[in-house]
């Protein structure tokens, strides 16, 4: 079971060496947030796979996003995508796991955990974060906070975008694209890669065609943005996500873009992924149609 | 300005690359121009993190315009001098080296056919930069180190670095934060903690620091106080 509590990252200290972190389905922390009035950046869980058991003392409006689990609130069964209010006392499963990898859990008035470097989110690898910066564990107690409260949504326009074994992610070339062979750049676009059992927060390891470069393997460390597909000598890609490290030697063939992450953030290994190249003005228009979704309509 | 390509890093970075080299005055220009980014531009514009020779910004591109920064970043960049610097603090690191805390030393010491006393002298003669900090929280990437005590990364890597391990591989040397694994040589150990999330600035180093080893005893390094573990 991984169940960490996440908010929208930890910006300002990269120079550090200090990841983002963050959920790997921001568009389902989002929304569940939204469902509860809760502002974007209020603290929720993650949940992976498997999900855990919660008891409530107090009255709690909660929504739960994300992939497909199966809600039971004290054994009736509650729905997804949707706010519910559990009496004090309560206990919420997480049962059986349909379609995505990933849920969010978001209370109203957000997990009033403490604050590290100005966010709540949690760094497994840097042990950064609330309860030291790990996973949460039987015993633990997330008390409900005070984070100001917006408008409801009362559902997402589109709803949640869930991987049917697989999804197509939209990139945007490079930026070290020019260092690979142009036959590399057709097998990157051409090919369904895997994504392998060697997989986590901080990236997915792929398998698929080798992608060669017509240079020498290494990079000058820079900076690792998320959704950076690096290549090692290997040839094998690594897409980077949430937990990524802040920066890398490995060249960067191409970037997934911001609205195609949170559907990149419900694969599990044994997924399939097919890359396709976009332009940077399709890649914010889409940004701006996904995040519109989260506006309480009149 | 140094010559720059500013390109896109995806849809929420760009990245700005100067020549690919590791150059002392290149490194302090992206230290300068990312002070310069941060100071500049409030919400929207999220970090600025330095590499070797780049500097990627880091943006909300629902606030900002990306070709917008493009441009912003072009002019800014062609207005702050090639010798843009800015003072960084001068760090003074002590070092236990080898014996039991520097397992490596006689590799490097091979390496460079001399003895073990010369590795250390080597070392701790130059005033190394910090060109950036990554790979985890406090992890100083420092060049460049003496071409006689080079020594590349070791071909299979440790599972588990000790806490202030100095290491050497090629030309950087650094200071391990943190039990990660490692394939760098090890060739003393310091009684100081590169990062520490309890202290108020955590990573006791930052770009644009400079630092010089000492080379400390035994009973020194005995003599420090007890250090929080992580």
């Amino acid at each position: 079971m991984l169940t960490t509590v996440q908010d929208l990252g930890r910006w300002g200290y990269q120079r550090v060496g200090i990841p983002v972190g963050g959920p790997m389905d921001v568009f389902a922390h989002r929304y569940a947030n939204a469902l509860v009035a809760n502002a974007e950046s209020a603290a929720a869980l993650e949940i992976t796979l498997m999900g855990p058991e919660l008891e409530a003392d107090q009255p709690t409006v909660c929504a739960v996003t994300g992939a497909r689990f199966q809600i039971t609130v004290n054994d009736v069964a509650v729905p997804l995508d949707m706010a519910f209010e559990i009496p004090a006392g309560s206990r919420l499963r997480f049962g059986a796991r349909g379609a995505g990898a990933r849920a969010a859990l978001a209370v109203r008035g957000g997990f009033g955990v403490p604050s590290l470097y100005g966010s709540r989110a949690t760094s497994l690898l840097s042990r950064i974060g609330p309860f030291g910066g790990r996973a949460l564990r039987a015993g633990d107690v997330l008390p409900v906070g005070d984070t100001p409260a917006r408008q409801a949504v009362a559902a997402a326009a589109a709803g949640m975008a869930l991987p049917p074994g697989g999804a197509r992610l939209r990139v945007i070339q490079g930026p070290h694209a020019d260092r690979f062979e142009p036959a590399s750049l057709d097998a990157l676009y051409g090919a369904r890669f895997v994504v392998t059992p060697q997989s986590n927060r901080m990236g997915y390891r792929l398998e698929g065609p080798r992608l060669r470069q017509a240079e020498a393997a290494d990079i000058l460390s820079d900076a690792t943005p998320i959704g950076s597909l690096q290549v090692p000598a290997s040839g094998q890609p690594i897409l980077l996500m949430a937990d990524r490290q802040t920066t890398g030697g490995y060249p960067k063939i191409a970037t997934v873009i911001s609205a195609d992450l949170s559907l990149a953030g419900q694969l599990a290994p044994g997924d399939w992924i097919e890359f396709t190249p976009v332009t940077r003005a399709e890649a914010v228009a889409a940004l701006k149609r996904q995040q519109a979704q989260l506006e309480p309509r009149p | 300005m140094p010559p720059i390509r500013i390109v896109a890093a995806g849809d929420a970075a760009l990245l700005v690359s100067l020549p690919q080299v590791i150059d002392a005055s290149l490194n302090a220009w992206c230290v300068a121009f990312a002070e310069a980014v941060a100071e500049r531009y409030g919400a929207g514009v999220r970090d600025a993190v330095v590499g070797y020779a780049s500097v990627t910004v880091y943006f909300d591109p629902v606030l900002v315009d990306p070709e917008w920064l493009e441009r912003e970043l072009q002019d800014l960049a062609a207005r702050l001098p090639a010798t843009a610097v800015r003072s960084g603090a001068v760090i003074d690191v002590p070092v236990l080296y080898g014996g039991e805390m520097g397992p490596d030393i006689a590799d490097v010491a091979a390496f460079g056919g001399c003895a073990v006393d010369d590795v250390v002298a080597w070392h701790a003669a130059v005033t190394y930069r910090v060109y950036l900090v990554g790979f985890v929280p406090g992890f100083a990437y420092l060049a460049t180190v003496d071409p006689r005590i080079a020594a590349p990364r070791r071909a299979t890597p440790r599972l588990a670095m000790p806490i202030g391990a100095v290491a050497i591989a090629g030309g950087q040397t650094g200071i391990y934060p943190d039990t990660t694994p490692g394939g760098w040589n090890i060739i003393g150990r310091t009684p100081l903690l590169p990062f520490d999330p309890e202290r108020e600035s955590p990573s006791l180093f930052k770009p644009g620091d400079q630092v010089r080893f000492q080379p400390i005893t035994e009973a020194e390094f005995a003599a420090f106080p007890a250090r929080g573990s992580r």
